[in-house]
């Protein structure tokens, strides 16, 4: 389960580093989320959406586990 | 969470999948345009689905050998999580045709008779209906024993009942459908590019570990359910 957390904290800062990435490279203009008919906004969107989904399995999961756990 | 190893690689997969499939590049061809890259998505419904009827069928004959119950749950939660992949991706097909197959010169009814004689489409939901009668034959018996053998024996009927209803009548006929009458679409090597292959085969991997995963919890959650009777 802890390899879980680190990962999902792993994924999550490595997304947070990407926006900030974008918003302090003012200079070059060379935001991300802004270029190319803003693709990226769909891609992050998505992703969000995906990781809830899979959180709220990862949850079910450590739910299930502890519910048999407890029987057993 | 025991032996998590496969989980963790799940969403890695479905990560990449869908931060590949949107951002990667993918052929340019007329009328898909970048629909293609449903490939990663809706195709992955059918293959994830078949692979769970799979499973489901060799836990009914497992049942069918040992009578153990345990058998007889697992072959129903794989079942059950097939059908939802199954109705995931009729509907995103249904999406995904409505852009592409249909005519824009025609009224919309028009083109949806083209669409609806769709053989691809009537063998899918056969397939389906067949599976959804299993749940509706699960419920209706009551003893339970009796419930999990003649449901097992359905469940092989249905499982074979899949060949015909997808994979070989749309072959035969004339179909819109990719992979109609010459060959199979997606694994086919002169079918798919190269580049989509990078992301559509560990899209497959990924979508089906999800659709285990939802399955073992499942499986789970009713094992502790009918613990007094196992």
């Amino acid at each position: 389960m802890r390899k879980i957390k680190y990962l999902s904290a792993l994924i999550i800062s490595l997304l947070l580093t990407l926006i900030n990435y974008a918003q302090t490279d003012t200079a070059e203009m060379a935001d991300t989320m802004r270029s190319n008919g803003r693709i990226y906004v769909v891609v992050a969107v998505v992703v969000l959406i995906l990781s809830g989904l899979l959180l709220y399995l990862v949850r079910l999961d450590k739910k299930i586990t502890r519910i048999e756990k407890n029987k057993s | 969470m025991r032996r998590s190893w496969w989980k963790i690689l799940c969403v890695i997969l479905l990560l990449y999948t869908f931060i590949g499939g949107f951002l990667m590049d993918v052929p340019r061809l007329p009328a898909l345009s970048e629909t293609i890259r449903n490939l990663y998505f809706h195709v992955c419904m059918w293959f994830c689905m078949m692979i769970l009827f799979t499973v489901s069928v060799v836990y009914a004959i497992r049942y069918l050998r040992s009578n153990k119950l345990t058998d007889d749950i697992y072959s129903r939660q794989f079942a059950a999580v097939g059908i939802v992949f199954g109705v995931l991706g009729y509907a995103t097909g249904t999406i995904w045709m409505s852009y592409t197959w249909a005519d824009p010169n025609n009224s919309s009814f028009q083109s949806f008779g083209a669409v609806a004689r769709e053989p691809k489409l009537i063998g899918a939901a056969i397939a389906l209906l067949i599976y959804f009668a299993y749940m509706v034959l699960r419920d209706s018996i009551s003893d339970i024993d009796k419930r999990a053998r003649i449901t097992a024996v359905y469940n092989v009927f249905a499982y074979a009942l899949l060949f015909p209803t997808i994979w070989i009548i749309p072959r035969i006929l004339p179909s819109l459908h990719p992979g109609g009458e010459n060959g199979n679409p997606a694994l086919d090597t002169n079918d798919i590019d190269n580049r989509m292959r990078l992301v559509f085969y560990p899209a497959v991997i990924g979508w089906t570990l999800l659709g285990v995963w939802i399955t073992s919890l499942k499986i789970r959650l009713s094992l502790l359910k009918e613990k007094r009777l196992l």
